[in-house]
């Protein structure tokens, strides 16, 4: 009931989750790659795409990719991108921060990333990006090993190398 | 042959930051008495009820529709929940239309919400996985390299988006059940807002909202017999993709084009632009206006932006696109899928006040949700199909 004070309008009640996550084949595979500064993937049979990090199967076309491992650059092409300047729970950089899709070289499919050591006003669709790894004694099996992508100075991509991949 | 279905009674609830005047089961229920006293019924006139949120994490509660059972009338009778991301509140719409449709129910209530208030969205949007980074920064940062794509493809000037949110900002002035309401907005104003995604603005940005929308869907026998005229359901489409595939067009998805295909040839039409009269589309950002059209086939590949820069989509252009406001005005989730479906029902009722697009007789409600991978749409109209 409500006194003087007025009824109770709402109460906090935070919830922590932990999960375990068991990787499975598939992500064992691309985080074993990564743990020896490696990006692997896996090919679609029917039409030859390359996943990194395959998750097992092609979405597209609803078969395992494979069997083999393909191992792709750690160079790429950053295909868009965002200047985030809005602050969020659970980010794991401090905006503002370029958050950037890149199509490394030989893959098929995009992953995104956190371009650094580059003014924000520079950042441009079609710049060429290369991983910066942690010191080889810190690698860890984990996405955590590449802090960031920065710009390889290389020149710019054409629009028509990536444009199928937006 | 399928049965003719009929919105019979439309409710929604003002949409606010926070709604504390309410529980959760309150603020459904506002909306849901408001949808049976449109349509002059009552709880017991109901047969089944169909609700539809955005994922529990949004609001940390798990299952809502246990809780909520007995506050929608639901008790001992068939209760259905719908879950398709933010396109959530159209499928619910679908879902219902569909239980009419196939003669398993004659009235059926549907419920979509969402309270933000009680919840992070963004914080939920924002997850880590083993194989990645954390750097989407809620749906603005997963959409805004999307949003850079369409701009660099179509060559759209760049400030197209802040003309639509400068069309969706004033329409929401006419809408009293309106989130966001900002008298006297101006380009300059939004311009000068500052960059939250870059490209997108802060006042390119749909609102938080608590709020509820509620339909009642009638079989023809009774849709005939309401007080009001029915908004008769010509067609429905879903259509879905994964989020992520090589090649894949994130931008203008082949989901969106098939499931306008789909919905064209349900409801007879062949030029869109020109046999519906008005069209309520889910647009978060801005930018998805011009998008959409090119999307739902109002315009040719790359030419959306034009729609919008030549004033066709204003209330008084040729093809009116949001004069609710749309989500850039009020964004409770789980509820803004429906609440297009039962917009462009309003229109075609001529119950829409003063955000009413005159004569309108055929109107298209739009969602979609996921990574763009979600589509749920469908047409109204004053007569039968």
């Amino acid at each position: 009931m409500a006194d003087e004070k007025g009824p109770v309008e709402i109460v906090q009640t935070p919830v922590e989750l932990d999960y375990t996550y068991t990787a499975g084949q598939a992500a064992t595979r691309f985080l074993k790659g990564v743990e020896q500064g490696k990006f692997l993937g896996q090919r679609c049979p029917v039409d030859g795409l390359v996943y990194v990090a395959s998750r097992g199967s092609s979405p597209k076309h609803g078969v395992p990719t494979g069997p083999d491992t393909v191992e792709v650059s750690d160079k790429g092409t950053l295909i868009s991108f965002s200047i985030v300047r809005i602050p969020s729970a659970n980010l794991s950089v401090e905006p503002p921060f370029a958050a950037i899709s890149v199509l490394l070289d030989g893959a098929d499919s995009h992953l995104m990333h956190v371009l650094d050591e580059c003014p924000l006003e520079e950042v441009r669709m079609g710049m060429r990006v290369e991983a910066v790894w942690l010191p080889k004694d810190q690698w860890t099996a984990s996405m955590q090993n590449v802090t960031h992508f920065r710009p390889t100075g290389e020149p710019d991509a054409p629009f028509d190398s990536y444009k199928d991949h937006l | 042959m399928a049965e003719l279905c009929g919105v019979v009674g439309i409710g929604q609830t003002e949409h606010r930051a926070a709604r504390t005047d309410v529980s959760m089961a309150g603020l459904l229920r506002e909306a849901a008495e408001r949808a049976l006293e449109d349509a002059q019924l009552t709880w017991k006139d109901i047969d089944a009820v169909v609700i539809g949120k955005a994922p529990d994490l949004f609001e940390g509660v798990m299952m809502p529709e246990l809780f909520l059972a007995e506050a929608l009338g639901g008790a001992m009778k068939p209760m259905l929940r719908v879950h398709t991301a933010g396109s959530v509140g159209g499928s619910t719409g679908i879902v219902a239309a569909s239980l009419v449709q196939a003669g398993i129910h004659d009235r059926v209530l549907c419920v979509a919400w969402e309270k933000q208030s009680e919840s992070n969205a963004m914080w939920a949007l924002t997850i880590s996985m083993p194989f990645s980074v954390a750097v989407v920064a809620g749906a603005g940062g997963y959409f805004a390299p999307l949003i850079r794509g369409y701009i660099r493809r179509s060559g759209a000037p760049d400030d197209t988006g802040i003309r639509v949110a400068l069309k969706d900002r004033l329409n929401a002035l006419k809408n009293p059940y309106a989130h966001l309401q900002i008298p006297d907005v101006t380009f300059e104003q939004i311009e000068q807002s500052p960059m939250l995604w870059d490209p997108i603005r802060y006042l390119e940005t749909c609102p938080s909202s608590d709020g509820a929308c509620a339909m009642v869907l009638s079989s023809e026998r009774l849709a005939e017999q309401a007080p009001t005229r029915p908004a008769w359901v010509h067609a429905t489409a879903m259509r879905s993709e994964p989020t992520m595939f090589a090649g894949r067009d994130q931008v203008i998805p082949r989901a969106s084009l098939d499931n306008a295909k789909a919905l064209y040839e349900k409801a007879g039409i062949t030029n869109p632009r020109q046999q519906i009269d008005v069209a309520e589309i889910y647009v978060p950002f801005s930018w998805f206006e011009p998008m959409w059209m090119e999307g739902m086939l109002f315009a040719p590949t790359n030419e959306g932006w034009k729609m919008t820069y030549e004033g066709a989509t204003a209330m008084d252009g040729d093809m009116p696109i949001n004069p609710s406001g749309g989500v850039l005005s009020s964004n409770p989730i789980g509820a803004s899928g429906l609440l297009r479906f039962a917009e462009a029902a309003m229109q075609v009722r001529g119950q829409a006040g003063e955000h009413q697009v005159d004569g309108a007789r055929k109107a298209l409600g739009h969602a979609y949700g996921g990574g763009s991978q979600y589509y749920s749409t469908w047409i109204v109209g004053s007569d039968k199909p």
